[in-house]
């Protein structure tokens, strides 16, 4: 598989704290990649530092043969990585239809258009003339979504899509992964329900306090593994 | 009949104030940014067409567009170079700096032009009216000033809510930070957000070079009737700007009716009043 995206050693800071301590991480082409960890490991720190949003300048973030650190978010944008922030983030004063049109504004050639994201969610139709967030969280989400692949992009990042919502609506979203696959992005997802992103991701990597803690394909990874991944060692075989 | 006549005078006077609330208005509704110089921007236009017709002896015609390209393209540049960098989540900073320009534009039109008031001879503009009945008429330069207004209004109207760049500015208004992750430049958008402002102030100073006296120390009493406008007219309101700007305007004319000397009273006064009872103006946002 050809790689997408690769970063080395990347480390990201607020200030002087230090969020990200060397994180190693690849995204093949068509891949579905799946970052776990608790509240604060780094996981959202690491799309930001992808999107431009926290300065990288002088790193190593390598997307499609090119070194993107320190390019501005605007430029990443139009170079094929698009974000569903967390929290949605919809532009209030715009309708929905106008939430989604504004994702298009880079011009990029490709699969999604208005009628392809309708047709994935066709609860959006009747609201299009809607204010944007007059929708529920679940449609909220899904027009975050579409607004972020009306850029055709050929990266997808997803930042806690399935936070707040109920597990019908989140299924709901979900469902849509693989069709977006299929025109052929690829997909990192933030995601703290570690079922969810076991479920739908290729190989996952789990965060702890900046750094890779674990990483693999799903089958090959043990409950206590993730475990200690996930809330570190000294409470093994406590969850999960 | 003189009240009527008052009122008429007031409703078309108050076209030109909302071109001189309506930049203002888009620039904080954009990014929440209170330019204090705005008034030394609409007198620093009207210098700038008394100066290509008089001095240069420029056609009105040419002058006019030329007057509002330069503006354009100098409030472009302005927001780039100068007052992107004092944006942030403070409104201070953008407050003292344009309060530095204004006092910088003031003394430099000062230096260039005296401080003697001028006026630029409109020709035919400056006399001619329409008839509406035996005692009531319409001066041609007024209605030509308010007809501007609407025109404006409705054309900033439609850009903001027909256009592609409209859904940019808006959108940044709402979220500046989410607006790169959507391929738009916050840098870019506010200098365009400046320029077309910058446009509207052009066609504000234009029209005040042809109907009053200026002179450079003139643009802080201007910044304060654009400001009592837009709150009058509620923040971020396009038509309620208009709408401001003919209540400021008739307030003012009627006041003048009543004693001559206080037609710029009688203006604040109703300000007041209406702030009292409407703190958030009479078309908030919502």
């Amino acid at each position: 598989m050809t790689t997408l995206l690769e970063t080395r050693n990347l480390t990201a800071f607020y200030g002087d704290f230090q969020a990200l301590f060397g994180v190693d991480i690849t995204v093949g082409q068509g891949e579905t990649v799946a970052l776990i960890g608790s509240n604060g490991a780094g996981k959202s720190t690491f799309l930001r530092t992808l999107t431009g949003l926290l300065p990288a300048k002088g790193q190593d973030i390598r997307f499609e043969g090119q070194n993107i650190a320190g390019w501005a978010a605007d430029r990443i944008h139009k170079a094929g990585i698009a974000m569903v922030p967390e929290g949605r983030r919809l532009f209030a004063s715009l309708t929905v239809e106008e939430n989604l049109l504004i994702g298009a504004s880079g011009k990029r050639a490709g699969p999604w258009s208005l009628e392809k994201v309708y047709e994935i969610f066709p609860d959006l139709i009747a609201k299009k003339n809607n204010p944007g967030t007059a929708l529920s969280g679940g449609q909220q989400q899904m027009v975050a979504i579409g607004r972020a692949l009306m850029s055709n992009p050929t990266l997808l990042l997803c930042d806690e899509i399935s936070l707040g919502l109920a597990p019908k609506v989140i299924k709901d979203i979900y469902e849509a992964v693989p069709l977006i696959r299929e025109g052929g992005t690829s997909i990192l997802v933030v995601e703290q329900d570690v079922g969810q992103a076991m479920a739908v991701a290729d190989r996952v990597y789990c965060f702890m306090e900046g750094r890779v803690t674990l990483s693999g394909k799903p089958a090959d990874l043990t409950k206590h593994q993730i475990a200690a991944a996930y809330f570190g060692a000294k409470n093994e075989g406590e969850a999960a | 009949m003189v009240w009527i006549n008052a009122v008429l005078q007031g409703v078309l006077l108050g076209g030109l104030y909302a071109l001189f609330a309506a930049g203002l208005s888009l620039m904080f509704g954009v990014m929440r940014f209170i330019n204090m110089a705005h008034g030394d921007f609409i007198i620093t236009a009207a210098y700038l067409l008394l100066a290509l017709v008089t001095g240069f002896a420029i056609h009105p015609a040419l002058a006019v567009p030329l007057v509002i390209v330069a503006l354009a393209a100098a409030g472009y540049l302005n927001q780039r170079i100068l007052l992107n960098r004092v944006l942030g989540k403070d409104i201070l900073p953008p407050v003292l700096v344009t309060f530095g320009l204004s006092i910088i534009i003031q003394n430099a039109l000062l230096e260039v032009f005296s401080a003697d008031s001028q006026k630029l001879q409109a020709g035919w503009l400056d006399t001619a009216s329409f008839k509406l009945s035996e005692d009531l008429a319409i001066g041609a330069l007024p209605l030509l000033m308010f007809l501007a207004a609407v025109a404006v209004i409705a054309g900033l109207q439609f850009v903001f809510y027909k256009t592609p760049l409209g859904r940019m500015l808006r959108a940044t208004s709402d979220d500046p930070e989410i607006v790169p992750l959507m391929g738009g430049s916050n840098a870019h958008i506010f200098a365009i957000a400046t320029a077309l402002a910058s446009v509207v102030v052009a066609i504000a100073g234009i029209f005040l070079a042809m109907k009053t006296n200026f002179d450079p120390a003139a643009g802080p009493a201007r910044l304060l009737f654009a400001f009592e406008v837009v709150i009058i007219g509620g923040l971020g309101s396009l038509w309620g700007t208009l709408i401001g700007g003919i209540i400021l305007g008739v307030a003012q004319t009627v006041g003048a009716q009543i004693d001559t000397g206080s037609q710029v009273l009688a203006g604040h006064l109703v300000f007041l009043a209406l702030l009292v009872v409407r703190p958030r103006g009479l078309f908030p946002k919502t």
